[in-house]
């Protein structure tokens, strides 16, 4: 039986919270200390696998060294059998993050029943619809494929099902098809079952995604391979001289990366209205197709999760010579850095813009920290997520006092880790790529860190290990996080998991009490 | 701005304030939306007769099924036995998938591995990945047994799991005596509960018929112990801790096989316990003598129970029984196979329930109901219903079968409470959402995602079913048993007076019938 047991935890946070700021067990030793304990941490870890796994595990954790290009591990690798990833899938990537968003398209989960489902509603994607009139983001639309679909092909269910999508959801503006695994193992030809029906409802938007499961080693190649089916399947198909519904100014900027998560790209479009630009589209929290389409006449791109959606970036860029600019709606300190960041791009009225909303908001921002901060100052926190969190969020928490002492990415490439080490994380943080459950517990156990910040299948672990902790890929159902709106939400967010009364009860007094007496025999 | 340090303003606030929403009305210009008029025609539309028949008329596309698929199932039953880690042969994102399924309805931990197969495992086979990842589970996570089932991809190739295991145990990945056992689990065959069957079905086969021709065949020596299988359950934390309780009372010696109800509800106090209590192996094994077997879901046994039966016992199914005549049958039966006396104290508990269905069967009686969920869930509701005079109008199984509906026919046809009540085998909630449009009822009772109907249809929701993610616990209560009947009655009963009071709220309009006392 694996039972993970939390030593003696330091005698920090719970206790000493509001008197007064304690100081985490990291900054009380030298930086040589961290980074000697993170090696040991590391090769400890390593000792309980196979010498294959081990070899090739070894290459994915490391101790963060200041200065270097870097994090010094090896990325976007395939997953180890067995190891207990937490790792998702290439329809995931599609369906789940880049194009289920898409509020006015039906999303069809193509193949059988079960990828759908557990993917329906989960990712608070908002929205402002009808649903199921005009909106379909929550609604599960799949082909439920049988035994007879996988033996005879199920392209000629798929030509049924667009036709039941039309005649019974006839405001739809368009359909996707979301390829599960049997997909391309069973050899459809879903391309030409799109271009046919596609003609047939006179230039409907029908886009066929390749994103079986099965694909690359991660959620990663699904957002690459929906990057790819907007390029061929959208803007390919736009006439040269199409012109969107509306007039056009010097200041239309879209907002690329951004899933509207608890409302994530309206705390953020809100700040850059109110800077003076205007935003045409929002990839893909909120969006629509239309939006999708007239993004080529956008000014400037600007680019929130650089992993999932730099690929239609970079296309803009060569294709339309739209410039794209990485920004962090993260904490005061990124928001007002990639405010005058994007103003940069423009001229002296919204630059003037960002100032102003830098100013607006700073008493804002200022109230939060005092009432944050002292509650927070000096706690410790350990990341692992999805495309641009481990990184990201590291502001935020330095905003409040907190730091952040080790990060990983599910499905980061050495592109995320060069941004990480060059901009974000500090000397000795210990680093983590595609850690699984075993070595995240280890870790944890042994770095006692205040707040872990993961997703649902790890919240619970922590938790039983009295780890206070938070889902940074939900929110935790709470949310936005973007903005100096969001960052309210998230000061009291980490506040509230933190600081919470519960931490203090797990251990029945009279277990305690025995430990008090053994430890006053001594 | 409204967001203040003092008053955090989260989603659910900040964006009905002035700001947010002047920002929405602008954002529409980029939408290039429907006309609203539009919308609405097309939203009245939705409720009409003649949606419901072009509705029902739907032969391909599944829109918000109420199943998902095998390998969940396989995965809830793998972990309710000792030690045991489920080991989900095919593309690991499935996997991510289950874990997260379970936890979010349990809000518990959920252990389980994948073996990780990519692009050249689908040309290749996944052989090398079954050899490699029993090795990695197997020293990281020191199981007792570790449970196999498949993806959707490893079925579609055609991987053969005997043979991968054989091959992989030849290999050193485990010892030659550890146990694998394995089932075929492919998502594109019936649903969560077809997993769980074949998923218990192999672990019996495993331990009972000489675990993949590497030891003998256990011989049958009957003994007068009885095996419960709960089946696919998101109650299975109350329902088997009641069962247990049941059975102790009455003196019954027994094995609740795959018994996932402690891993599924581990405490907080320092320890994070990845395999917690569970069927034991030994247990599994000896199993095999029991006198009976009795499950508590027909259509999650449909496979086990014949096995079962083949080696000789007697094997008795129900249909996820609540309430009154449905637990009085099942005691009664325990009773009738293990010869022990029923306990007065069944009988005051009984009597308790008869208590409280007479204080308040005037609110429910006459009541109309839609039900939907799983196949022996639906069954054993619609059966409760019927006893509380109340009529369950539809009742709707995505993963019901043919035998499904005939046996709800019956049941509805038994009582004059189900007349013009029907069946729906194999529809899904957006079938549903037509019927509760063009026949409404008073109540619905569904799992989380018929909250989407409920604000649809303006049908109040009573939440009972699997997955629940918005209300926290109620799996910790049971169902089953004369104590789980009274709990579903009050489940029932708090949604119709929170009805009633909601209608009659509304100061200077209806401060008559706000009654204090109901």
């Amino acid at each position: 039986m694996l039972v993970a047991k939390v030593l003696v935890k330091k005698p920090t946070s719970q206790q000493l919270t509001l008197e007064g700021h304690q100081m985490s067990l990291a900054t009380t030793q030298s930086i040589a200390e961290i980074r000697a304990r993170n090696k040991e941490l590391i090769e400890e870890v390593l000792k309980v696998y196979p010498e294959k796994t081990a070899k090739r595990r070894a290459k994915h954790l490391n101790v963060h060294q200041a200065g270097k290009s870097d994090c010094g591990v090896k990325s976007n690798i395939k997953s180890i059998p067995g190891v207990m990833t937490i790792r998702g899938c290439a329809y995931a990537g599609s369906k789940g993050v880049v194009w289920g968003p898409i509020k006015d398209m039906v999303h069809i989960s193509h193949g059988p029943v079960g990828c759908g489902q557990y993917s329906w509603g989960s990712r608070r994607n908002y929205y402002v619809g009808t649903t199921g009139i005009d909106s379909f983001v929550t609604l599960q639309f799949t082909s439920d494929f049988q035994e007879k679909d996988i033996v005879f092909g199920g392209d000629k269910k798929l030509v049924k099902i667009l036709d039941e999508i039309q005649e019974l959801f006839p405001l739809n503006n368009g359909i996707t098809i979301q390829s599960e695994c049997p997909i391309g193992l069973i050899g459809d030809d879903i391309e030409a079952v799109s271009r046919a029906k596609s003609k047939e409802y006179g230039g409907k938007t029908i886009v066929p995604v390749r994103c079986e499961g099965f694909r690359g080693v991660s959620q990663s190649l699904g957002h690459h391979i929906a990057n790819d089916a907007v390029r061929d399947w959208i803007f390919d198909q736009l006439e040269s001289d199409g012109k969107p519904k509306f007039e056009l100014t010097p200041y239309d900027v879209a907002i690329i990366g951004d899933y509207n998560i608890g409302g994530d790209a309206w705390s953020s479009r809100i700040l850059l209205e109110e800077m003076g630009l205007r935003v045409i589209a929002q990839w893909s929290g909120d969006g629509s197709l239309a939006e999708l389409e007239a993004t080529p006449k956008a000014k400037l791109n600007i680019l929130h999760c650089y992993r999932s959606m730099n690929y239609i970036s970079r296309h803009m860029e060569e294709k339309f010579g739209i410039p794209w600019c990485e920004y962090n709606f993260f904490g005061p300190s990124k928001i007002a850095e990639s405010l005058r960041k994007i103003a940069g791009y423009f001229d002296d009225k919204i630059k003037e813009g960002a100032e102003r909303v830098i100013e607006k908001y700073q008493p804002l921002v200022n109230a939060v920290i005092a009432k944050y901060r002292p509650r927070l100052e000096g706690k410790t926190v350990m990341l692992y997520v999805g495309g641009l969190r481990p990184r990201h969020v590291i502001g935020a928490y330095e905003d409040l006092g907190m730091e952040v002492i080790g990060t990983g990415y599910e499905f980061g490439h050495n592109d995320d880790y060069q941004r990480t080490a060059q901009h974000y994380v500090k000397d000795s943080t210990l680093i983590y790529d595609d850690v699984n459950g075993y070595e995240f517990e280890r870790f944890v156990e042994k770095l006692q860190p205040d707040l872990v910040g993961s997703g649902i299948k790890e919240k619970y672990i922590f938790q039983k290990m009295g780890v206070p902790f938070r889902q940074m890929h939900s929110w935790d159902y709470s949310g936005p996080y973007h903005g100096y709106d969001g960052f309210a939400i998230f000061a009291r967010d980490m506040d509230l998991a933190i600081n919470s009364p519960v931490w203090k009860k797990t251990k029945a007094p009279w277990k305690e009490a025995s430990r008090a007496k053994l430890l006053a025999a001594e | 701005m409204a967001q203040s340090a003092e008053h955090v303003l989260d989603h659910l606030e900040l964006f009905r304030g002035p700001e947010y929403q002047q920002m929405l009305a602008k954002k529409k210009i980029f939408e290039n939306p429907r006309d609203p008029a539009e919308v609405e025609r097309i939203k009245e539309w939705t409720k009409t007769a003649e949606y419901r028949e072009k509705n029902f008329a739907r032969e391909a596309l599944a829109v918000n099924p109420a199943k998902a698929c095998q390998p969940l199932g396989a995965v809830f039953a793998s972990v309710g036995f000792e030690g045991t880690l489920p080991f989900v042969h095919g593309s690991q994102g499935c996997v991510a998938y289950y874990r997260s399924h379970l936890s979010r309805h349990f809000k518990e931990p959920s252990s389980c591995v994948s073996s990780s197969m990519t692009e050249d495992a689908a040309v290749f086979g996944g052989l090398n990945n079954m050899i490699d990842g029993l090795a990695n589970s197997y020293n990281m996570y020191k199981p007792k047994m570790i449970a196999v089932s498949t993806t959707c991809m490893a079925e579609v190739i055609g991987d053969d799991l005997n043979a991968f295991i054989k091959t992989s145990k030849e290999k050193g990945s485990v010892p030659a005596d550890f146990d694998v056992p394995f089932a075929h689990t492919p998502a594109f065959v019936g649903s969560h509960v077809t997993g769980y069957d074949n998923a218990l079905k192999g672990i019996l086969e495993h331990f009972w018929d000489g675990k993949a021709g590497t030891a003998p065949k256990l011989v049958r020596k009957q003994n007068g112990a009885i095996n419960i299988i709960g089946g696919f359950d998101g109650y299975t934390v109350g329902n088997l801790r009641e069962i247990k309780r049941i059975l102790a009372l009455m003196g019954i010696q027994h094995t609740i096989l795959a018994d996932n109800s402690e891993v599924f509800d581990t405490p907080t106090d320092g320890e994070f316990r990845m395999y917690d209590g569970g069927t034991t192996l030994e247990d599994a094994a000896n199993a095999v003598h029991a006198k009976a077997t009795i499950s508590m879901q027909q259509w999650c046994t449909e496979k086990t129970l014949p096995f079962v039966a083949q080696h000789g016992q007697d094997v008795v199914s129900f249909n996820y029984p609540v309430g009154l005549s449905a637990t009085d049958d099942l005691i009664v039966a325990l009773s009738r196979i293990s010869g022990k006396e029923i306990p007065d104290q069944l009988a005051r508990e009984r009597g308790r329930l008869v208590d409280a269905i007479a204080d308040s069967s005037a609110h429910i009686h006459g009541k109309k109901f839609a039900i939907y969920g799983d196949p022996d869930l639906c069954y054993g509701l619609a059966a409760f219903l019927l006893e509380l005079g109340a009529e369950p109008t539809h009742v709707l199984s995505t993963n019901g079968n043919k035998a499904w509906h005939e046996k709800m026919q019956v049941l509805l046809a038994s009582s004059p409470f189900g007349q013009g009540c029907q069946a729906y085998p194999g529809r899904d909630l957006w079938h549903m959402r037509s019927l509760l449009f063009t026949e409404p009822v008073d109540f619905l009772i569904g799992n989380t995602y018929g909250k989407y109907l409920e604000r649809d249809t303006g049908t109040p929701l009573i939440r009972i079913g699997f997955p629940i993610f918005d209300r926290h616990h109620h799996h910790r209560s049971p169902l089953w048993g004369y104590q789980g009947g009274l709990n579903v009655l009050v489940k029932i009963l708090d949604k119709i007076f929170d009805e009633i009071d909601n209608k009659t709220n509304v100061l200077g309009k209806t401060d008559y019938s706000f009654d204090i006392i109901r």
